[in-house]
């Protein structure tokens, strides 16, 4: 039997009912047929030890990025088709800190939503002039700031006529392990939001605007490109003797 | 309170952006630590992606940058020079899920993992431990084991991650 588009609608539909309004995806939304086997059943150990190693984490610095490696358009000898854009913001702590120094790594499809990766066989054209891969430490206000197109939404196979919103994958480090997030940012006004089980893993709906930046048009730049923000807030706990050092 | 940004699953196409020559390679001339990610009905998953972060051998957590060192000019990673001992390990999963460490033993006796994996919507914490700890005698009865890695000759340990089901692996919350 076919799974489409209105059985995972409804399977939406009813865990929005029931489950708590989640900050973060719930491990385990069945509407994301993946999560199914891969997510576990026992209940998460709480660990509290003020000494845990995870309230530290890996440093990054300037030898492990090259400025061109925040142009995503400037890659390849010509130039990547779609629509240029930028994407800046700030990376803060749950209480507003700044994240300095820290690497913030991207990756997405190009303009026609294809990722040159052996396992994407969604048939729209690659871009011999864009690989969609980039990184960029921090500023010491928490910033960061790339350039790239805007990635197309792309076709995949969770049921039948499924297709991801237009998203760029984001990496991003804090100061602590625990701070550690890798997530998507999505584009405003996206009409394929609803049906999207991956989005609508997190139940929040006031969350879930939390992953859409915001079209900016001070950060457009005339003549050349469309400006996006989106700030990061990264969740857990870090060791505070870790905040004078950096 | 800032309220933070959801998390959302890797994706099964972050191969070629993530990992990076020498990620597996903490350091040289130590222990290997070795292992299959396996799912909740026991098939291995090939597009797992896990982080590493860990003391060096006198306990110190401060790191050092250097895990993806660059080419200033070609942009190309060059990897670790192998002097910086930086505490940091990105390994992706093989066709056969199975992945390998290769690092220094941490001075505090544990490993910090972090599992993202297609279809893991939020990131999971565990921990590899080399030898016993006190820690261990706290978590659920039977479980404990699920965190020790078996020491397979010496140097050479062994450390499978259950994502679900019969042996599932103990994962940790901090943020609470
Ligand atoms: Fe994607």
């Amino acid at each position: 039997m076919t799974l489409t588009q209105a059985d995972i609608d409804r399977e939406i539909a009813e865990l929005h009912a029931v489950a708590p309004k989640s900050g973060h995806p719930l491990r385990d939304f069945a509407p994301y047929r993946s999560s199914v086997l891969r997510h576990p059943k026992q209940p998460l150990v709480p660990v509290k030890d003020p000494e845990a190693a995870e309230l530290t984490g890996p440093v990054f610095g300037v030898t492990d990025v090259t400025p061109l490696d925040a142009d995503l358009t400037r890659r390849h000898v010509g130039e990547p088709l779609g629509e240029r854009i930028t994407v800046e913001g700030r990376i803060l702590d749950r209480d507003g800190r700044p994240v300095r120094g820290q690497l913030v790594e991207i990756w997405q499809a190009n303009a026609s939503g294809r990722y040159p990766h052996q396992r994407d066989d969604h048939p729209a054209p690659l871009d011999p002039n864009f690989t969609g891969v980039g990184r960029c430490l921090t500023d010491e206000e928490g910033r960061y700031k790339f350039t790239t197109i805007k990635p197309g939404p792309y076709p995949w196979r969770n049921h039948r006529n499924a297709w991801r919103p237009a998203h760029i994958h984001f990496s991003v480090f804090g100061t602590a392990f625990t701070q550690r997030l890798v997530t998507q940012m999505y584009f405003p006004g996206d009409p394929l939001f609803p049906y999207d089980p991956v989005l609508q893993s997190v139940t929040d709906p006031a969350a879930r605007d939390r992953l859409v930046a915001a079209y900016d048009h001070d950060l457009s730049v005339p003549e050349w490109s469309l400006g996006y923000r989106w700030d990061i807030v990264l969740d857990g706990p870090a060791a505070t003797w870790m905040e004078e050092g950096r | 309170m800032n309220r933070p940004t959801p998390s959302q699953t890797v994706g099964p196409f972050y191969g070629y952006a993530l990992p990076f020559p020498g990620g597996e390679e903490i350091a040289t001339g130590g222990i290997t630590v070795h292992g299959h990610v396996y799912d909740g009905a026991g098939d291995p998953i090939p597009d797992a992606l896990l982080e590493f972060w860990q003391a060096d051998p006198s306990g110190s957590l401060k790191g050092a940058p250097g895990s993806l060192r660059r080419d200033p000019v070609t942009g190309r990673v060059v990897g670790r020079h192998g002097v910086d001992f930086t505490g940091f390990g990105r390994v992706p999963t093989d066709a056969d899920g199975h992945w390998t460490l290769r690092t220094l033993v941490p001075g505090n006796g544990y490993i910090s993992v972090c599992v993202f994996a297609r279809g893991l919507l939020h990131h999971l914490f565990t921990r590899i431990y080399l030898r016993h700890d006190p820690f261990l005698d706290t978590l659920p009865a039977g479980r404990a084991r699920t965190l020790l890695a078996a020491e397979e000759r010496p140097g050479l340990y062994r450390f499978d991650i259950r994502l679900q089901g019969e042996g599932e692996t103990v994962f940790l919350d901090f943020t609470s």
